[in-house]
């Protein structure tokens, strides 16, 4: 051979487009909705998926490369976290049921959506979407796993995490994260996309993954602030996904826009209802507070989704309706839902307990117009209860909201000592909904909110105690029977942080660290 | 107007990446919280390949952010040499 | 206050969570692969079922065939979760890296006899096609199998067929040029040769059963392709005849083989080893698809083998069909 011929050297996008796209073809030997079964019954109209917009052009040597450097320093810093005993290094033992909670309600949805990424990555007929989806579907794994590796730690030590996966099937508050994405998996590929890839990643993880874990570095947590740092590096990507996946179906067809815009409403709606729990995290559960729920959902929905909503405006895409509602509650979510989660603390997998003097003055001022006259005055009370030795445990089961499956506690939009009910009659039941946007998310398809698996419904049927349980006997006790079916250890894993054994083994462990014996 | 942002990790590596982009950016704004830097900017953010090689003294792919990003927003459109973050409205 | 925890000895109260302890013990920690394996996939009280498929639950053990007691007694023997499974790759990738390097510094594409670099387009590039199918199928049986412990090494396989396609579009640009790509596509679409291969591929992709999908691809297709394509036509027969940087370029694909085929097979053997209703559906699906899979790639291996396409492949057969005897599938 004489010279060579120096190549033309591809771009990025160039490069990208024959790594990805370049390897798919049209098939002739089967039929294109043989093998793409699940991408029509939804209504959504594609015409070109060559149109797809890749956002990170990530190749899987590259992938390999940076995930690989994430990993190496994630698992040093777990190391060295356990063998030094971090965990005695967080604010307060209090902090730790931020971790319970997470494990048992967060971490296996990272699972779910491994699964579901797996599905919509095999689903769609565009290769552009489909690798992206992949993509995201391993990064899931890895949030799932990086998760559980961290927090095991933490399990070896204090209580209520030891049999989280069990849990998270079955406790009554669980229900609540689980049935969010067994909605979005349950539903098509394109609505999963919107649900999980848009709304929850795009519109609400930053809420979830930002203050939160800026929260755990600040209370000593360095396992839980890598971990958390560590995944929402992939959230960039995957948020960016989200974008990608709505622009594209926005601008296929405008048939395809009423569709999206129910579902977002749809889906900021159940999002929302599920970062309840992050609300309480964030301003009742870490002993050093960062920003509160209210702050953080200015920021992080108001301003940023205030510009996301005004970009897409040009598809005659609008701000979900639920914004004003939210805008209502965000001055009452996270004490409406500590309040719930202080009675029920005997049916529950972590402690929970009153703010103490400063933590009221932090709330009320971060929350001017509601706390002092509406929430200090009742957690008085109940302080001067708890000191008296009455400390209120609710034993007796709350109505349920058949979608959202949180117990019925929040309030009228505006009048915020008035709880909210709304039903429907359907078929020959009466169905109960926390709110307007429940009731229209079970109106628009009643067939599948009907299928509920409502813990209150599932004890009250006596399908949640353990096998062989007789409930005729005398002195049957329910609670007691459903957390032996919990895998829950009453005295142990629930009831009030003050008498716990996590607090005692904290301080006493603490003790061996300062003094010399 | 509407703010883009980009969050990183407070490190060694990305000391530099974040002057690089308050150097491209004269309008950003640096918030620093817990273990974390978030930048902020009205409409339009531009991360550029020179900037970081200059500053750090050797070749750098942008896809490198990944390893330090925490999260961001806004439209994004990335090239070898620039990432640029962005609000169409 | 900064204190120094290390001093600190205290008894944990718990080894592990309670789902490993059950399996494996409460007296002894869990490695990580166990604590990011065993029952992570949701098991019971599933809320809705799938719009896209009523008949089945979100996770449902009817959408295959095959019966487990337990499907997590499926165990990867490469013991892979997310962090060991990307770092491994990311070495053989580093190593990749330089092989590629090494043939494009030195010009040893340019060196090579045209006789083998056409040789080589004409075989190895439309692979990339059989590869993205792979990666299409792996993502079909984590999406729709039961259990992480079998569930999740097909997101990796999935992940490592998608790596390969690009390894071999990297061959193509290589050697050839954009344009090489495109004629190795129209002969994957067009050309006597390919059309058994493309058919089984296309085929594959409708399949419903996630572990008949696992053996039409995973075992059947791969199970004859590596070993014909790269450990035979490239390692050996061009090899010898000065194809040496085209191994150097295709080394990935080799080790990686090499290595996956374990997992395969500890799959194949603790589904056979289960019962003998198992084993049957096995042995009818593999020699099903493994007949159909050595009938498509005769044509293939031609390219470079020519006469000595059908003594070879033959061979590779019997070599396929004795490792299926020892994973407990006699054929």
């Amino acid at each position: 051979m004489d010279m060579q011929v120096a190549k033309k050297k591809l771009g990025l996008k160039e490069r990208y487009a024959v790594m990805t796209r370049g390897l798919d073809w049209t098939p002739s030997y089967q039929k294109m909705e043989d093998i793409y079964p699940y991408v029509a019954y939804e209504g959504i109209k594609i015409h070109d998926w060559d149109k797809w917009e890749d956002p990170f052009r990530l190749t899987m040597d590259a992938y390999w490369k940076y995930q690989a450097e994430k990993e190496r320093k994630l698992y040093a810093i777990i190391d060295a976290f356990n063998q030094n005993n971090g965990h005695l290094n967080v604010t307060d033992a209090r902090y730790i049921n931020a971790v319970k909670l997470f494990i048992s309600g967060i971490s296996p949805l990272e699972y779910v959506a491994h699964r579901g990424f797996a599905h919509a990555g095999r689903a769609f007929p565009g290769p552009g979407p489909r690798v992206a989806c992949l993509m995201q579907s391993i990064d899931e794994i890895r949030h799932a796993q990086t998760q559980v590796h961290s927090i095991s730690n933490y399990n070896k030590y204090y209580n209520g995490m030891h049999d989280f996966h069990h849990a998270h099937d079955r406790v009554w508050f669980l229900s609540v994260p689980k049935s969010f994405f067994d909605d979005a998996l349950t539903a098509g590929p394109f609505e999963f996309m919107v649900a999980i890839g848009f709304s929850f990643e795009y519109v609400l993880t930053n809420l979830l993954f930002v203050p939160f874990v800026s929260g755990a570095a600040y209370n000593g947590d360095m396992g839980t602030m890598t971990f958390g740092f560590s995944a929402q590096s992939d959230e960039a990507r995957h948020m960016t996904l989200g974008l990608e996946v709505i622009k594209f179906i926005l601008e296929q067809d405008p048939a395809n826009v009423p569709i999206v815009q129910r579902w977002i409403d749809k889906w900021t709606w159940r999002g929302y209802r599920v970062l309840t729990l992050v609300a309480m995290m964030m301003d009742y559960m870490l002993p050093k507070r960062t920003m509160s729920w209210k702050e953080a959902w200015e920021i992080y929905f108001e301003e940023n989704g205030g510009a996301l909503f005004k970009d897409l405006a040009r598809y005659g895409i609008t701000m979900p309706k639920c914004a004003g509602q939210i805008a209502l509650e965000k001055d009452h979510l996270s004490h409406q839902a500590w309040s719930t989660f202080y009675n029920y603390a005997a049916a529950a997998n972590f402690h929970t307990w009153m703010p103490d003097d400063d933590e009221m003055k932090w709330l009320a001022s971060k929350y001017p117009d509601s706390f002092d006259k509406l929430y200090r005055p009742r957690y008085r009370f109940w302080r001067e209860q708890a000191a008296k030795g009455n400390r209120f445990y609710s034993k007796t089961l709350p109505m349920l909201c058949q979608v959202c499956q949180i117990p019925m506690v929040f309030t009228e939009p505006g009048e915020p000592t008035k709880t909210c009910y709304r039903e429907v009659d359907y078929r020959d039941d009466k169905y109960h909904f926390c709110s307007d946007h429940c009731k229209k998310i079970f109106e628009d398809e009643p067939e599948k909110y009907t299928q509920a698996w409502l813990p209150v419904h599932q004890i009250y049927q006596g399908n949640c105690f353990p096998e062989g349980t007789d409930p005729t006997v005398e002195g049957f006790d329910p609670l007691a029977e459903v957390l032996k079916f919990y895998n829950l250890e009453h005295g142990r894993d629930n009831l009030d942080f003050e008498i716990s054994e996590d607090r005692k083994n904290f301080a006493e462990w603490r003790g061996q660290a300062t003094r010399n014996i | 107007m509407s703010t883009v942002f980009i969050a990183l990790q407070t490190n060694e590596e990305t000391r530099q990446v974040i002057e690089a982009i308050v150097q491209d950016n004269p309008d950003a704004v640096v918030n620093e919280q817990p273990a974390m830097v978030k930048i902020d900017a009205q409409d339009r953010l531009v991360i550029r390949r020179e900037t970081i090689e200059e500053l750090i003294g050797r070749p750098f792919d942008l896809q490198e952010l990944q390893v330090n990003l925490i999260t961001m927003t806004g439209n994004l459109d990335q090239t070898d040499d620039e990432m640029v973050l962005y609000w169409n409205a | 206050m900064q204190i120094d925890l290390r001093t600190v000895t205290i008894k944990p109260l718990r080894h592990t969570f309670d789902n490993i302890a059950r399996r494996i013990g409460a007296d002894k920690p869990a490695s990580r692969y166990q604590e990011g394996t065993l029952d992570m996939q949701q098991e019971a009280n599933y809320h809705y079922r799938p719009t896209w498929d009523p008949d089945h639950l979100i996770y449902d053990r009817d959408r295959s065939a095959i019966r487990m007691a337990d499907w997590y007694s499926f165990k990867d023997p490469r013991q892979f979760y997310y962090g060991a499974y990307t770092i491994a790759r990311a070495k053989q990738q580093d190593t990749a890296e330089a092989n590629f390097d090494f043939v494009e510094n030195r010009g040893l594409a340019a060196t090579l006899p045209d006789e083998i670099r056409d040789t080589v387009l004409a075989l190895l590039i439309p692979l990339r096609h059989v590869a993205w199918g792979a990666n299409m199928n792996n993502a079909a049986v984590c999406a729709y199998g039961y259990g992480t412990a079998f569930t999740q090494p097909c997101i990796y396989h999935a992940m490592d067929q998608l790596g390969i396609a690009q390894y071999l579009t990297r061959v193509g640009l290589l050697l050839g040029d954009v344009d090489s790509l495109d004629a190795a596509k129209q002969a994957w679409m067009e050309d006597d040769t390919w059309q058994g291969l493309r058919r089984y591929v296309e085929d594959t992709l409708v399949l419903r059963d996630p572990f008949e999908l696992f053996v039409a691809q995973n075992v059947a297709l791969d199970g004859l392709l590596y070993p014909l394509v790269y450990e035979t036509i490239i390692d050996d027969v061009l090899s010898a005849k000065g194809g040496t940087p085209v191994a150097m370029l295709t080394q990935f694909m080799t080790d990686w083989h090499a290595e996956t085929r374990k997992w395969i097979d500890a799959t194949v053997k603790t589904a056979a080893a289960e019962s003998a209703g198992n084993k049957t559906v096995l042995a009818d699906w593999i020699v099903q698809w493994r007949d159909r899979a050595a009938a498509a790639l005769l044509p293939v291996s031609r390219i470079a083998l020519g006469e000595r396409a059908d003594e070879l492949t033959t061979e590779i057969v019997q070599q396929f069909n004795a490792r299926m005897a020892k994973a407990g599938v006699p054929l």
